[in-house]
């Protein structure tokens, strides 16, 4: 896996025989290419047979040798997620702001995704690499169920993605540094669970809540005095709004709720049911209900001293 | 001693071969219905697909060689992925495989020493009836636009006639099934006429839904449907058993009758979300 980043991009359908298993040329052999596959895995086939596709696989020499240069700190980057498990599933959440530097590059970025019908991804860092991780791993994931009749099982997703993030290592020791949070409903064991990752891969699995990106030490403070275990999915929704307004309070590069535009951070669950992000609506009504609360009380709700 | 075979006789042959391989099974059925593509295969394995999912709106059906139909499928998902990660999702489309199924095929039917014994239907479900379309590709590369539906593997050609007598546009899913399995207990397909749940693998590309169309139909929708077309062409034939008698198959449960909507599956029935069954572990 580590070693496509040095490998020239062949065409596109071109095939590697190598990988496909058969002698070019052979009395009687189809053409390779996607014939014969060896894997189920997505990921692995375009390293082999179009590397060029992979995220972060075509960094310039000169960007891979030298130290980050300004452009690729310039490069919009996405912030703050957070992630509960609650009652029977998980809740992600993520903020809408972009930055590049000290600007704000875009006001309504969505960072939170559906990867499939029982999991969820968020990404911080390298926007425009990790809309591309994101696509790879939707991408993995149904290629899989497709190609095996059955869906991966929530650790072999959690793995999945922990070889893609350190694939990207080489680009991110460049600054093209993006990490994943995922989360997903455990359909063995019924319960939400939640995997976080560095950029050398992962997984690592988190117990109850947790947060990546640059608001994220703020938001998993709130998140530490707010979280209940086994809250019901619509107050974990409401923690994490919460957590993601303190990080904004505090994080220049997280946005908190755009009430003039009206763009309100992204929330998803996944529970049983699978996959649901919350209609714009929704996400509205939690958004207004923490800003009112915080119109009162603007550090947010308070935690007794002790445990009664 | 080399001795020399003329090319036409050596087309010839392998053209023979393909085809015996062919029709040695029985025939699959590919139909456009009003909500969709409706795709049945007499099949007794419930692990061992002759219909598939390809993409979002694209299915695969195929008879003849397993081994051989499996390659393709795997393949045909492969390019599908690529192109759509490649490009975008709504750049994925059957025309597209169905190219590159002949493609393939035309290449292994003349350079291979042993033809491919497979004939394979891709279809595509557009977002309005007229943009359905149904390809069928042969072993040796040829492929044929169906418009409505197709018949193919097996005896082919008297299915064939018998859908084209049952087949009418616009048909609900219950009347495109009741459809279907005519065709399929036509004279010349198999020994049996009747068919059980348990020996027939049923999907549809359903038109209103998102993303993923492709959905499986078994178990107690399976055992509906089966009545609801039985009593459709009860009604149809009047001097046959009468209406509401108790649907014959001796494996039907006691669920409700109209525990679901009557143009698709269930939730609980058919796969939810995922296209292949994720909920039941193979």
């Amino acid at each position: 896996m580590g070693s496509y980043l040095d490998r020239s991009q062949s065409g596109p359908f071109a095939g590697d025989p190598r990988m496909s298993g058969r002698v070019p040329g052979a009395a009687g052999s189809p053409p390779a290419g996607f014939m014969n596959r060896q894997t189920s895995s997505f990921t692995d086939f375009l390293a082999s047979h179009s590397p060029g596709l992979l995220p972060g696989g075509t960094v310039p020499a000169e960007v891979v040798q030298g130290t980050p240069g300004q452009a690729i700190r310039d490069l919009p980057h996405a912030t703050t997620i957070v992630a509960a498990a609650c009652d029977g599933g998980v809740v992600l959440a993520g903020d809408r702001r972009a930055t590049a530097g000290s600007m704000i590059a875009k006001r309504d970025v969505e960072k939170v995704f559906r990867s499939d019908e029982f999991s969820a991804m968020g990404y911080a860092g390298t926007g425009s690499v990790g809309i591309e991780f994101v696509r790879l791993f939707q991408v993995e994931l149904e290629h899989y169920e497709k190609m095996e009749g059955r869906s991966l099982s929530l650790e072999g997703k959690a793995n999945r993605l922990a070889f893609m993030v350190r694939g990207n290592l080489g680009a991110a020791m460049q600054g093209l540094v993006v990490v994943p949070l995922f989360v997903g409903y455990d359909e063995d064991s019924g319960h939400g669970r939640i995997f976080s990752y560095d950029v050398a891969g992962g997984p690592y699995e988190e117990s109850r809540f947790y947060s990546i990106g640059s608001g994220s030490l703020f938001a998993r403070g709130a998140l530490k005095k707010l979280y209940v275990d086994n809250m019901p999915p619509r107050d974990a929704v409401l923690a994490c709004v919460q957590a993601l307004y303190d990080a904004a309070d505090d994080d220049s590069a997280t946005g908190g709720p755009d009430l003039t535009r009206r763009i309100f951070p992204v929330v998803a669950t996944v529970t049983a049911e699978g996959f649901r992000k919350l209609p714009e609506a929704e996400a509205e009504q939690v958004a207004q209900e923490v800003v009112q609360s915080r119109m009162i009380r603007p550090d947010g709700p308070s935690a007794p001293l002790l445990n009664s | 001693m080399p001795f020399y075979v003329s090319p036409e006789q050596q087309m010839r042959d392998k053209a023979d071969y393909a085809r015996k391989g062919v029709a040695r099974g029985r025939s699959c059925v590919v139909l456009e219905y009003a909500g969709g593509i409706l795709m049945v295969a007499p099949n007794s394995s419930s692990a061992l697909h002759k219909i598939s999912e390809i993409y979002d709106r694209i299915a695969f059906a195929a008879v003849g060689r397993y081994n051989e139909y499996e390659n393709l499928r795997k393949a045909g998902v492969t390019y599908a992925d690529i192109t759509g990660y490649q490009f975008d999702r709504h750049d994925v489309t059957a025309r597209g495989i169905a190219n590159y199924y002949a493609s393939n095929l035309g290449t292994i039917f003349t350079e291979s020493p042993k033809p491919w014994e497979v004939e394979i239907v891709v279809a595509e479900v557009g977002t309005q009836p007229d943009d359905d379309q149904i390809y069928r590709i042969t072993f040796d590369g040829s492929v044929t636009d169906e418009p409505g539906f197709v018949a193919f593997g097996g005896q082919a050609d008297q299915v064939s006639a018998a859908l084209k007598e049952h087949y009418s546009e616009g048909m609900s899913l219950s009347e495109a099934f009741a459809a279907a399995l005519s065709a399929l207990s036509a004279p010349g397909n198999g020994e049996r006429t009747e068919f059980v749940a348990s020996q027939l693998e049923v999907a549809i590309l359903e038109r209103a839904r998102d993303h993923r169309t492709f959905r499986r139909i078994r178990a107690a929708r399976l055992e509906e449907l089966m009545a609801e077309a039985r009593s459709a062409s009860d009604a149809a034939e009047p001097d046959s058993a009468p209406e509401g008698s108790p649907p014959s198959s001796p494996s039907a449960p006691s669920a409700p009758r109209d525990s679901g909507p009557a143009t698709g599956p269930d939730p609980s029935s058919s796969d939810r979300g995922t296209g292949l069954g994720g909920g039941s572990p193979l």
